[in-house]
């Protein structure tokens, strides 16, 4: 990022790092929870083939979708719901490009990218300004704005029937190989997120959410600061989309309405805000139980709202910081 | 891992999973004493659940009444909740597809869900059955061989013959419409207009509305100083429910005759309607007040069965299963044939359906009809029920119109009503 300061750096990344000290024995626990997490997730299209891998295709691009909504509300402080709309829009794009234009997708996912940020830059131009619930609520208001548009635009958009047709090319529908590019992709964007996190960007993003006003004293430009955050994660957010679109080879108004967005936050809430991981983690479970619980009941939202609930109550740091706490408490007990 | 091992071994994973694919396929094919296994998908929450759960009611009591098993297979029914939300339909679809292993589905509601869910069987040629779903394009310009739409309608059919009825009989020359703005309202719209427009009658003025209009107030100031013959009004839902009592509220129930589609007057709307809503003209192919003694029957058990009249959704789910029975029979419940099971559909003559009238599909896959104009009346017990006046006999979703000519023209729009310019 070439808009950090100079001044962060070493001397930034020591102030925080302390916290992030692990002991020898949890870093090795962890190394080994990731490498069975990794080949979980290599082993998933040979052990569960069909219905159950689409599943974990769309749980990696909503994962992406909620860490993306996560760089804002957990490393700057910000809460979008906005998120859906830009995501959506990527989806519209590709869509649009590859069905009315009949043009190739590989440039309609450039150019998905590129609309998404684009909307990213505008939504962040008019909300870098305001914090809080001011923040929610114009980040709403904005994704407002694109949902009524794709409802209206019906020559452009398909109206409420949205856009239909195949998406990704030949080569990529035996679900395997699909399966794999969305691996290698949602993989790839998730270590430049934990990369963009962890940077000394990241670390400023941070010292923003805790004291806006000793960061600007300290002489970070913290608007500007924030407006690059915004339009980063409106990137991951709008790739997450375009891969949606190869996925689901159909958009409607519902990919951008306010419901995507909330459904994005309540995968980072789940998972824990502010540990990025735990948007992988939210969003495995909520699908995960969204297709669960709907085969037992029709009542299956009022049992994700209950559990939601008991997320608060028992784990208000999410599942991903809850079950951090837990390795924390058993590695300290070891030492002692 | 270099460049050339990483290709061998996706490679390999695709062979692998190829002829993993072959073998359950084989399995299946084989496995015919086996229930046959419908997917039925509906909106069981969301913004239709209501409409949503008398589609699985119409559906099952076919079942309930006839037994569960056809052609010596076991029929199993596995309903899943489409939430009226098309993303939630087509991971429906996907589910009921790959995991439980349907041989066909049937169903959705709103026309964004089946045609989400009509997209993903293009793909995978699983047969997909439509009862409810209107979309013109479906089976006209873009239509989908293994996408029928038994005992369905398309949306522009209904509104012609009720056009027609309006010129001729009535003597209405002036019309405006009033309508949801989305593409069901265009296209029930556009076949009112064309066809009035074409027979000489002129639509002077369209009013679209957003889907949930609270207060309808300022259309019907407009509709009443366009001093209009007749008014044609597109609503469903809780907007028809309010619409026709607005209406009357505003005075102009009485003085402007209203036309509507069927939407407007089916029982799932004036169920909970009072007077408001006599009188009110439409067109459809179902008519629960009818005399004919099949339909009689009909409207009797279901009322046994759940207490209120049936509307269309319940009626056409019914009419659904009666159709794939027939179907299934016809092919000795060889439904794994895919391409003998669709033919079979394609050509059932439904002769004892509720309507008492022999129904059969045009060659586009869609349903031609006798259609009644019907009216709304009070039965003895204070109901309301539409009653019918008269009807119109073969009505194809074409109309008179020749149908490759007709699919020349442009799909119905805001824009494009078919409509001429003068």
């Amino acid at each position: 990022m070439s808009a950090a300061p100079p001044t962060e750096g070493e001397a930034g990344w020591e102030a925080v790092a302390p916290a992030r000290r692990r002991t020898p024995a949890a870093s090795r626990t962890r190394i080994v929870l990731a490498v069975i997490f990794a080949a979980l997730l290599v082993a998933v299209p040979f052990v569960v083939p069909g219905y159950k891998t689409s599943l974990v295709i769309e749980t990696l691009i909503f994962a992406t979708l909620a860490m993306s909504i996560d760089l804002l509300a957990g490393y700057a402080g910000r809460v979008s719901l906005g998120h859906g709309a830009i995501f959506g829009i990527a989806t519209y794009v590709v869509l649009y490009h590859v069905t009315t234009n009949a043009g190739s997708p590989w440039v309609g996912m450039l150019l998905g990218v590129v609309a998404a940020t684009l909307a990213a830059v505008v939504f962040a131009l008019l909300a870098i300004r305001t914090s809080g619930v001011y923040f929610l609520l114009l980040t709403l208001a904005l994704g407002m704005i694109v949902w009524g548009m794709c409802l209206r635009w019906t020559s452009v958009t398909g109206g409420e029937n949205g856009l239909r047709g195949t998406v990704a090319p030949a080569w990529l529908s035996p679900q395997p190989v699909f399966y794999f590019f969305i691996l290698i992709v949602t993989s790839v964007m998730t270590w430049l997120m934990w990369r963009f996190a962890r940077s000394p960007f990241g670390l400023t993003l941070q010292g923003i959410r805790e004291s806006e006003s000793r960061m600007r004293a300290l002489g970070y430009n913290v608007p500007l600061h924030l407006f690059i955050a915004f339009t980063v994660s409106g990137f991951f957010a709008g790739l997450a989309g375009t891969l949606y679109a190869f996925f689901n080879s159909f958009v409607s108004p519902a990919t951008v309405a306010l419901a995507q967005s909330v459904e994005g936050l309540l995968m980072v809430i789940v998972g824990g805000v502010g540990t990025l991981f735990g948007g992988l983690v939210g969003a495995a479970v909520i699908i995960a139980l969204e297709n669960v619980v709907s085969f037992y009941t029709e009542r299956w939202p009022m049992v994700l709202g209950l559990m939601f609930i008991v997320t608060m109550i028992f784990a208000p740091e999410g599942l991903l910081g809850w079950g951090r706490a837990v390795l924390a408490r058993r590695a300290s007990r070891k030492e002692s | 891992m270099d460049r050339r091992k990483f290709v061998q071994s996706v490679g390999a994973v695709v062979a692998a999973n190829a002829a993993a694919g072959i073998g359950p396929w084989q399995r299946v094919a084989s496995a015919q004493s086996g229930p046959i296994r419908i997917g039925l998908l509906a909106p069981l929450t969301g913004v239709v659940a209501a409409g949503g759960k008398e589609m699985v009611e119409g559906f099952n009591l076919y079942f309930d009444q006839h037994g569960h098993k056809v052609a010596g297979r076991d029929i199993e029914v596995i309903v899943e909740d489409d939430a009226s939300n098309p993303d939630t339909a087509l991971q429906k679809a996907r589910r009921l597809v790959e995991q439980r292993n349907v041989h066909m589905l049937i169903g959705d509601l709103l026309a964004n869900t089946g045609l989400a869910v009509a997209e993903y069987v293009k793909g995978n040629g699983v047969p997909y059955f439509i009862p409810i779903i209107a979309a013109d394009d479906l089976t006209q310009r873009k239509r989908i061989p293994n996408v029928i739409r038994i005992a369905g309608y398309s949306a522009s059919q209904m509104p012609r013959p009720l056009a027609d009825y309006a010129y001729h009989k009535l003597g209405y020359r002036k019309a405006v419409t009033i309508s949801q703005d989305y593409t069901f309202g265009y296209e029930q719209c556009g076949g009112f207009c064309q066809t009035f427009g074409d027979l000489g009658g002129t639509v002077v003025q369209q009013f679209w509305q957003p889907l949930n209009t609270a207060d309808f107030s300022p259309y019907l100031a407009q509709i009443q100083s366009a001093k209009p013959d007749v008014v044609y009004v597109m609503e469903t839902g809780a907007d028809a429910n309010r619409f026709i009592q607005q209406y009357a509220n505003f005075g102009l129930k009485g003085k402007i005759p209203m036309l509507g589609c069927m939407n407007l007057t089916d029982q799932s709307v004036i169920r909970t309607l009072g007077q408001e809503c006599e009188g009110i003209i439409s067109s459809a192919q179902f008519c629960e007040g009818s005399t004919a003694p099949a339909t009689e029957k009909f409207v009797t058990e279901y009322e046994k069965a759940f207490s209120k009249l049936p509307s269309l959704y319940g009626f056409s789910m019914y009419s659904g299963a009666m159709w794939l029975v027939a179907g299934m029979n016809a092919v000795k419940g060889n439904v794994e044939d895919r391409k003998q099971f669709l033919d079979a559909i394609r050509k059932v003559v439904l002769n004892d359906s509720p309507l008492g009238r022999p129904v059969r599909l045009d060659d586009y896959g869609n349903p031609i009809y006798d259609v009644y104009i019907r009216t709304v009346k009070r039965r003895p017990d204070g109901k309301f029920w539409n009653v019918p006046i008269e009807t119109v006999p073969n009505v194809s979703q074409f109309w008179k119109y020749d149908p490759e000519t007709y699919m020349k023209q442009a799909s119905y729009s805001r824009s494009f009503q078919g409509i001429k310019k003068s």
